[in-house]
């Protein structure tokens, strides 16, 4: 086939032409252009990164929570050092000879593959000592400082509500694209959730070198430069003083304080006691080892990583949930004789007058009026079994955000435990338990596992009566387009009709006469609606609870005060949340409860806690 | 036949030029993401994953040459070539989206690309089909077969936004030109590439201009009167030339409707009509003037849809490509950064190159996608001119090794798939180092052998080797 052959011959001559065309254009890139031809033995471009300034975090005010200050980092050229005088250097930097000789050492060594290139010689070095070098940087060829910027924190609030930033490590630049080695990102807290806004962009400029390897000037004009772009700050809805107040009222005891503006699911302060000192904060690393070994864990972020049970400020729940269900009226009452005994079962309770309704059940946090209650939900005849009625609680208790992650922005955010029924089948055996089995629950033990927030979100749901909006700490400037997530409102299973009833037991609990949980934190002016807890563990004594809202008509705040090992919620987690809710409201604790907010301050319950 | 003639009869320089290739391919994926202490055989790293394809890519080959049966290509082609179609599609359900384009399957933490491998089943099925006895390319249904075979595929990969293994496709164009399908169609397609050109980067007008002249001359050429065409050609086509100059006296201007590139392709095509129309009425046998006049007319529509295609079909970030690579927007820090920052590390090269491990573009990874897509940029930078040079050779060797090959080959079924299999390299290597080196857009195909990558070279491991396969089979049944 002789048409054949040509055809394969045409074929191969296409292609020579094609890979001719190809060799042409790479010896005109490679020899021919001057614009490229820059080779190791006289040319190299030298690029000099210019790192952007972080964005800073402000507070709902506009104030600055965690700001800039300007470091520099000493890089070094090994090519272009000359012999300088090592004792000056060592001096103006703090440094010991031998560290010197070590890092040139070093650079001998690796000198072929360093090459041209900059290596970092001293990180973070502050502006004092900067300006030091500066004036006699002359003496130092091949030394430069590149600026890079530090965190610095105008106000002690926050700690690990605002995260640190700390350099890339491997794993993180697997996971992460447009990070190099050397680049800092957020790692906890704020800093992390909000890495994308703050970071900004990497620039550089490009250089030329001449045949003696000195800089000369910008590849072509800086055409190819890039500037950086500084990072935007980030508005949050922490309020910058209720959070350093709260840290203030929790410092020496361990727990956690959440506060939410209930209308908007606005986080307005999250203490996590103990919590990193801002001064450690900016130089994490240097205090990495100290804080990880703290027998009390202040890297832990108390208020969305501690699940555990809420204690008798569950009993609103089961209150709402028996209201839903149709075996519980505002006005059913029932007895109490210093606890509740069936059968084998006894929970305890306190002295207080028999028979209450729902409202006084609330209000001096009966014990046997929510074993009654519970029991009537979970052995309501409505459904076939136990089991399905303990699945329709259960759909009800999540509806709350129990159990589940709420969604917010805040890293490392805990689900929280809420018991299901294939859990109780196989712990007692299937369809082998009753009421009884589970009844710790009535009263917000067992199984139950509750983070802070969602307590507060709990609170903030009442408060709203009947719905909340995901608790968040990203504030939008008017304009800003908002995350759709954080203004949708999200209804419980509960009819909003029932929610004024549990609001009105809550108010008699702060401001109902004796008898009343928490009428010692009662706040002159404000009708604030309140719920002590006492929640039992078993890893030590009693976590003192207390949630609030106030005022009880369009409220302004909601908190929840978690502290651990502490005792009875009245003694200290409700004064605390109470001072929080004076501070909040009123900008001052009135004359009257500074006696409180004193003893708060000097308190130190640290000791109570067990630590292994 | 004892193993040891399998031995001899092995085309040991494919083998070669493979194993060259590959291990150049692994060192300076080394050399682009190393730091300081780094170790080859770090499996963390990409260098120290490239290892390990490697490893799995020579055992697949020793397994195609030496376990696997070679029957089961032919009698297999189509339904490997359906399973394929199958995996697709599930790709576009199932994928996973990594980098703008759905074409991923994540397996146990691995990812890899079904379009890598479908260009070997479309090359199995392709050479099964036209490989058949009685397949003739110019009869309708047999080369509406072989198109609607590799448009299937190639419509699913565009589906995934792959574009770049969508336009590997276009390869075979070449085999069907080899098994019958006539120069002109390829010729015409090339035409076309250069309108679409010259429609963006100057005017619609001039691409009127060159495409009626081309056409005129080809017609005269054709039927031996060059010189007579030549004069009316150039004669026409400076008369339409001035068109613009005389539309824009402003007495004709305020009345003219339409701008000159339109005038053109009304008065032209409305003379081609009439011809084609005359050409049927009076059933002269002028079938080559009844083509040209149909391209004219084809090719007359294609100018017109090139800016509609431009700017409401290609993908915005395509788009800017192209804008870029055609000198119609200087965009060096935006999207022309890629190709000027791959430039800078290849002309940085010079004529012997920096030398192994001492990059400086590699550094701050200004260069993007160094050790996939731009891995032609590591080489140009270290290895300089000579060292390009030398991957071309080595390229352009295998390349003929293979058509050679094929070309000896009796089997038809062997022959074709060879040609599929030069074909694909072909474009990859062209698309490839075209882009790197500022000739084409930015489009991401991997550079075969050379890239990291493990559906790649595992992809390309098994194309080749199954024409090795088939051609050691030839020797096989001779001897026998």
């Amino acid at each position: 086939m002789a048409l054949s052959i040509s055809k394969k011959n045409i074929l191969l001559a296409s292609i020579a032409i094609a890979f001719l065309a190809v060799t042409a254009r790479l010896f005109y890139v490679q020899i021919i252009e001057d614009k490229y031809r820059i080779n190791a033995e006289n040319n190299a471009l030298k690029y000099k990164i210019n790192y952007p300034a972080r964005g800073r975090i402000l507070d709902r005010n506009g104030e600055i929570i965690v700001d800039n200050k300007i470091i520099y980092d000493l890089e070094v050229v090994p090519i272009d050092v000359q012999p300088f005088d090592t004792l000056a250097f060592c001096e103006i930097f703090d440094l010991d000879e031998e560290f010197v000789k070590e890092r040139f050492n070093y650079y001998r060594t690796y000198r072929s593959r360093i090459g041209f290139g900059s290596i970092t010689f001293l990180k973070q070095v502050p502006g004092e000592m900067y300006d030091k070098f500066a004036e006699k940087s002359y003496m130092f060829p091949g030394f430069d400082a590149v600026v890079r910027t530090s965190r610095e924190y105008p106000v002690n609030s926050g700690g690990n509500l605002l995260g640190y930033i700390s350099e890339v490590d491997q794993n993180f630049l697997n996971t992460h694209e447009g990070y190099a080695m050397g680049d800092f990102a957020g790692k906890t807290g704020m800093e992390m959730a909000f890495e994308d806004r703050l970071k900004g962009e990497k620039g550089y400029e490009i250089f030329l070198r001449d045949a003696h390897n000195r800089i000369q000037e910008h590849y072509e004009n800086g055409e190819y430069d890039k500037e950086a772009i500084g990072g935007s700050d980030v508005m949050t809805t922490i309020d910058l003083h209720l959070q350093a107040y709260g840290q203030q009222l929790m410092q020496n005891k361990v727990g956690s304080v959440v506060a939410i503006e209930p209308a908007t699911g606005e986080i307005l302060a999250m203490v996590s006691s103990p919590g990193i000192d801002v001064s450690q904060l900016a130089e994490i690393n240097k205090y990495y080892s100290e804080l990880i070994n703290d027998p009390y864990k202040p890297m832990f972020n108390r208020a969305v990583q501690s699940a555990q049970p809420p204690g008798s400020v569950f009993k609103v729940v089961n209150g709402l949930i028996g209201l839903q269900e149709g075996v519980l009226t505002p006005e059913t009452k029932y007895p109490c004789h210093a606890g509740y005994s069936v059968g084998g079962v006894r929970l305890g309770c306190h002295n207080h007058v028999s028979p209450i309704d729902m409202y006084q059940s609330l209000m001096m946090s009966c014990n046997a009026y929510y074993c009654y209650v519970f029991r009537n939900i979970i052995d309501n005849p409505k459904y076939a079994s136990v089991g399905d009625a303990f699945d329709k609680w259960r759909e009800y208790v999540t509806s709350f955000g129990f159990g589940t992650k709420l969604g917010s922005d805040i890293p490392y955010e805990l689900a929280g435990n809420v018991p299901t029924r294939a859990y109780y089948d196989k712990y007692h055996g299937k369809d082998r338990w009753k009421s009884l089995s589970i009844i710790s629950l009535s009263i917000g033990q067992g199984e139950l596992g509750c983070t802070p927030l969602h307590l507060a979100n709990m609170c903030a749901t009442v408060a709203n009566r009947g719905y909340y909006y995901i608790p968040h700490y990203v504030k939008y400037a008017p304009g800003e387009e908002v995350d759709s997530t954080y203004t949708t409102r999200h209804y419980t299973m509960v009819d909003t009709t029932y929610f004024p009833e549990v609001v009105k037991g809550m108010e008699l609990a702060v401001q109902g006469g004796p008898g009343a949980t928490a009428r010692s934190v009662a706040i002159p002016g404000i009708i604030m609606c309140g719920k002590t807890g006492t929640a039992q563990n078993p890893h030590g004594s009693d976590h003192s609870v207390f949630m609030c809202f106030a005022p009880k008509d369009d409220p302004k705040i909601a908190v929840v005060a978690y502290v651990e090992n502490a005792g009875f919620g009245a003694t200290w987690a409700a004064p605390i949340a109470s001072l929080l809710v004076e501070k909040y409201l009123n900008g001052e604790i009135c004359s009257e409860r500074k006696y409180l907010e004193q003893r708060m301050f000097d308190a130190n319950l640290l000791s109570r806690v067990k630590t292994r | 036949m004892g193993t040891g003639s399998i031995y001899n009869k092995l085309d040991w320089r494919l083998i070669i030029y493979y194993l060259i290739l590959v291990v150049f391919g692994w060192l300076n994926i080394f050399s682009s993401v190393h730091a300081e202490n780094s170790i080859l055989f770090d499996f963390s790293q990409r260098y120290g994953m490239h290892f390990i394809w490697m490893c799995i890519s020579i055992v697949l080959a020793l397994s195609i040459i030496f376990i696997i049966p070679s029957r089961i290509y032919q009698a297999f082609s189509w339904g490997f070539y359906l399973m394929m179609i199958l995996l697709l599609m599930s790709v576009l359900v199932l994928g996973v989206e990594i980098k703008g384009s759905r074409s991923w399957i994540s397996l146990g933490g691995f990812n890899f690309q079904p379009a890598e491998f479908s260009k070997i089943t479309t090359s199995l099925a392709l050479a099964a089909l036209m490989g058949k006895y009685g397949y003739v390319f110019k009869r309708t249904d047999c080369w509406m077969k072989a198109f609607a075979t590799i448009g299937l595929p190639m419509m699913l990969i565009l589906l995934e936004k792959e574009t770049g293994s969508m336009l590997v496709y276009i390869g075979f164009l070449l085999v069907f030109y080899r098994e019958g399908m006539s120069g002109w169609f390829l010729l015409a397609g090339l035409f076309a590439i250069l309108l679409f050109i010259l429609g963006l980067a100057v005017s619609p007008f001039v691409a009127m201009l060159v495409l009626t002249g081309s056409l005129m001359l080809v017609y005269f050429i054709k039927h031996q009167r060059a010189l007579f065409g030549i004069i009316v050609t150039v004669l026409s086509i400076t008369l339409l030339a001035f068109l613009p100059k005389i539309l824009s006296i402003e007495a004709i201007a305020a009345k003219n409707p339409f701008p000159a590139e339109i005038w053109v392709a009304l008065i032209c095509c409305a003379a081609a009509v009439f011809l084609l129309v005359k050409n049927f009425v009076l059933r002269t046998k002028n079938k080559f003037l009844r083509n040209i006049l149909l391209c004219y007319i084809m090719m007359t529509g294609f100018i017109f849809s090139v800016q509609f295609i431009f700017n409401n079909v290609l993908q915005d970030h395509q788009r800017a490509r192209i804008e870029v690579l055609l000198g119609m927007k200087d965009d060096p820090k935006g999207v022309g950064y890629n190709v000027h920052q791959s430039l800078i590390a290849i002309g940085s090269g010079g004529l012997f190159g920096k030398g192994f491990m001492r990059g400086t573009q590699t550094r701050f990874d200004f260069v993007p996608e160094q050790t996939t897509d731009f891995i032609f940029c590591t080489i140009g930078e270290e290895w300089g001119f000579v060292g390009s040079l030398g991957v071309l050779v080595l390229y352009f060797l295998l390349l003929m090794r293979i058509l050679n090959k094929a070309e000896q080959n009796s089997d038809n079924f062997t022959r074709i798939y060879g040609y599929c299999v030069a074909s694909c390299l072909l474009m990859h290597i062209l698309i490839n180092i075209c882009m790197t080196i500022g000739l084409m857009p930015v489009i991401g195909i991997p550079l075969p052998f050379l890239s990291y990558g493990g559906s790649s070279l595992i992809a390309f491991t098994i194309l080749l080797f199954i024409f090795i396969r088939l051609d050691l089979d030839q020797w096989r049944y001779l001897k026998q």
